[in-house]
């Protein structure tokens, strides 16, 4: 396997230059922002003083590329900064910058989880699904099940996140209370409950990444079954399913997989509208309420955390499609 | 837990039914091959969609006999039984329309087309009437009509001949007829979108029992604002700026992908790579991000934010359509015409517009649908999210997030209920339209018969 094992590691290396490129990216846009986060913080009456000691306090006097380095050099240590919004100005006059209250990585871990919690449930309602429907379809296709499937999915796909949300809202929430329309979920919550709470943004994601997973096991799994050895065993008088099951779906796993981590990587950001919609106290409605009162440290550490769980993603569905298809491995 | 319970219950029911259902079907057609080869599971999908179309009609009929208290629970299921009804007709009669009229090649097209796409192009249709025509026609802009008109047909004449030109003339002719029509009828709104019209909050359906008023049939929302001429100002606002924004990142991505792709070499691999890190970034994420960016700008430079949204997302999806257009350009550029055309000593211009572009046509029109879509469901979730068209226009995502509370009286008051869901709806019809019509012709090109 060294061979694997080397394709694996390039992966990773590649992936980790693409984080540095983003996080580059991402921290030159932040600092094409006219004015700066002293000035900001500080509002319409700053005096010129205070300004030039809170830039000294935070060293935003530095050089960018300095500021740059700092920046990146606390992201991966785990500390991203100080949050404007709720930034401790003892903070400010202490030596204690970046930690207390204000700091950008307590008030995200929490929520990061929070969203990690709500990207699981999504993904073990919606993986199961969409495999199970995906064979079915392949198996019964051209049927009315498979066009109604085909149109229903379609559907669900192309609808904004939000519109699928209102409407599970209405049907599952308002008009028979089944679930429980708002997320506010909290530290410590019972299993159960917090799995409650979380079942209405679970089953708008659902809803969302279901088609393109299910038509692509559909479509993968089609592919196959013109070639000499489904034929065989058709001849050999296996069962439909049994054909499909045994001898396509091994075959058929590599695009599988591969949809199915795209997906997921699609989930994180799906989940921004979502999180919003069922205020649910995740990352992603973080992100926005930081975007709107303009807390940039926060909008910039959660970019970063978007995209490097994105990378991440992409990175899997990379390797997993290496290893479950061995022609890879060895490229002509 | 009762649910699971009841699910798990239904579904060995269901498959009772079905192994009963065959064992009725081959004892009453003398084990006829239909019922012999047929699997249990076969049989249980076949009991399992009848009783879904029983319980449907039950609550239909079951919903019209109730009380009037009792039918507030039925009104959604009405709203979607009906529509779905509505819109089989209307597509349906569609397509006997266009197998009846036209030249033999459209003909032919519409009698092999599914309903699915039948629906999609009178949606289609639908929302561009509306959106041209939803204000007051000045008659300025059916002036530049006629001469963006004339400009893309000549263009289209020069680049790919005269079939298309004349397809483009033909289509604008048609819009400028529509134009000076409606120059004297007037507007579609029956109000503007930005007047206040007094009574804040009234309810939609117009009966005045309930709290409406029949000049604004679908009420008004809390600032006294017409909803339904909101509605379709909305159409023009979001999908017109969708579509410019569609236009102007395929101008951005497919220029700069055929470039690299004729050009290749150091500006290949340099757009490439920075194609590669900003597709890194999840779009609508690094579309907040820069919004939030171009929020301070436009302060400062007093630039609606809305221009800088056109442009940010353009690039954004640039982006995708880059990858594309290379990738279609680079197997162009291979072929042995491209070779020929080379060795008469064509300058690049000739290349890309004469010789790829016109190859590459079908996956760019597939791919315009599918950014479109994008494109159209980006700018709404911003909308939605607050950063994106900004008010006083009126936008469908600023609708739904401003209405959106109005869905918790649905259940003593569905009336109220009906807003939020309007203007989602509009944008969720528009782009389920464009898929179906997108699947239909990617379905087409592809050959795919199985």
């Amino acid at each position: 396997m060294p061979g694997l094992l080397r394709i694996i590691i390039q992966r990773l290396l590649l992936g980790l230059v693409t984080l540095f490129v983003v996080s580059i990216i991402i921290f030159t846009a932040v600092n094409l922002l006219p004015g700066d986060f002293a000035q900001a913080i500080l509002g319409q009456g700053a005096t010129d003083e205070a300004v030039a000691a809170i830039r000294e306090e935070l060293g935003l006097n530095k050089h960018p590329v300095l500021r740059y380095l700092e920046w990146l050099g606390g992201a991966v240590q785990g500390d991203l900064g100080t949050s404007m919004s709720q930034a401790l100005f003892s903070s400010f006059t202490g030596s204690e910058t970046g930690s207390g209250l204000g700091s950008v990585a307590e008030q995200i871990a929490p929520r990061f989880r929070n969203t990690m919690f709500l990207a699981s449930v999504t993904a073990a309602i919606a993986v199961p699904i969409s495999i199970i429907l995906g064979i079915l379809t392949a198996l019964y296709r051209n049927s009315a099940f498979d066009r109604s499937m085909n149109i229903f999915t379609l559907s669900s796909i192309s609808s904004p996140e939000f519109f699928l949300a209102y409407v599970l809202i209405l049907f599952l929430a308002v008009m028979n209370p089944i679930f429980p329309s708002l997320s506010n979920i909290y530290e410590g919550m019972p299993f159960g409950d917090r799995l409650e709470k979380t079942m209405l943004p679970a089953l708008t994601l659902t809803l969302a990444v279901t088609a393109q997973m299910m038509r692509m096991t559909r479509a993968a799994i089609i592919n196959l079954l013109a070639s000499p050895y489904i034929e065989m065993a058709r001849l050999k008088g296996l069962s439909p399913m049994r054909v499909i099951i045994k001898h396509a779906l091994p075959n058929a796993l590599a695009p599988i997989i591969n949809v199915v981590a795209l997906n997921l990587a699609y989930l994180i950001t799906g989940v921004v509208v979502v999180e919003v919609v069922f205020v649910y106290p995740g990352i992603g409605q973080l992100f926005v309420d930081s975007v709107k009162i303009r807390d940039i440290p926060v909008v910039q550490a959660c970019c970063l955390i978007f995209a490097a769980a994105y990378i991440l993603l992409n990175l899997l569905a990379d390797i997993l499609s290496i290893i479950s298809n061995p022609r890879l491995r060895h490229p002509k | 837990m009762s649910l699971l319970i009841w699910i798990v219950a239904l579904v060995i029911a269901v498959t009772a039914g079905g192994w009963l259902f065959r064992f009725v079907g081959q004892t009453a057609t003398g084990n006829a091959p239909y019922f012999r080869d047929m699997t249990v599971s076969v049989a249980a999908g076949y009991v399992g969609s009848f009783l879904l179309l029983a319980w449907i009609a039950y609550t239909y009929v079951s919903g019209q006999q109730a009380d009037p208290a009792e039918k507030n629970k039925y009104f959604f299921f009405f709203i979607a039984i009906h529509g779905f009804v509505a819109f089989s007709i209307m597509a349906y009669f569609f397509r006997v329309l266009g197998t009846k009229f036209g030249t033999e090649g459209s003909k032919k097209m519409f009698r092999q087309m599914p309903l699915t796409a039948s629906f999609g192009i009178v949606i289609i249709f639908a929302y561009a009437f509306v959106a041209l025509f939803a204000g007051q026609i000045a008659v300025s802009s059916i002036v530049i009509v006629g001469i963006i008109g004339l400009a893309i047909s000549e263009i289209l004449r020069r680049i790919g001949g005269d079939k298309p030109a004349a397809t483009s003339a033909a289509a604008f002719a048609f819009i400028l007829i529509g134009m000076i029509i409606m120059y004297f009828v007037g507007p579609i709104a029956p109000y503007g979108q930005e007047e206040i019209l007094g009574a804040a909050n009234v309810v939609p359906g117009g009966d005045p029992a309930l709290g409406g008023n029949p000049d604004f049939p679908l009420g008004t929302d809390q600032i006294g604002r017409d909803i339904l001429s909101r509605l379709i100002y909305g159409a023009q606002n979001t999908v017109g700026i969708a579509f410019a924004t569609t236009c102007l990142a395929f101008l951005l991505g497919g220029s700069l992908g055929f470039l690299a792709a004729t050009l290749g070499g150091w500006l290949d691999q340099l757009l490439s790579r920075a194609v590669d890190a900003l597709m890194a970034i999840p779009s609508l994420i690094f579309a907040l991000l820069l919004m939030t960016i171009a929020s301070v700008w436009s302060n400062q430079i007093g630039i609606p934010l809305t221009y800088f949204m056109i442009v940010i997302i353009a690039v954004i999806d640039a982006t995708r359509v880059f990858r594309l257009a290379r990738a279609v350009g680079s197997s162009i550029v291979v072929m042995d015409y491209i070779e020929a055309a080379k060795l008469r000593g064509e300058g690049l211009t000739y290349l890309i517009f004469r010789e790829i572009l016109p190859n590459a046509t079908a996956p760019l029109l597939a791919e315009f649908g599918l950014r479109f879509c994008f494109v159209f469901l980006t700018i709404a979730s911003l909308s939605f999210l607050g950063v994106g068209i900004q008010p006083p226009l009126a936008d469908w995502g600023t609708m739904v997030r401003d209405l959106a509370q109005f869905i918790n009286f649905a259940a003593f008051a569905p009336q109220v209920a009906v807003t939020p869901l309007l203007a989602a709806g509009a944008i969720a019809l528009l782009t389920v339209a464009v898929n179906f019509v997108v699947d239909w012709m990617l379905h087409k090109s592809s050959g795919l018969k199985e």
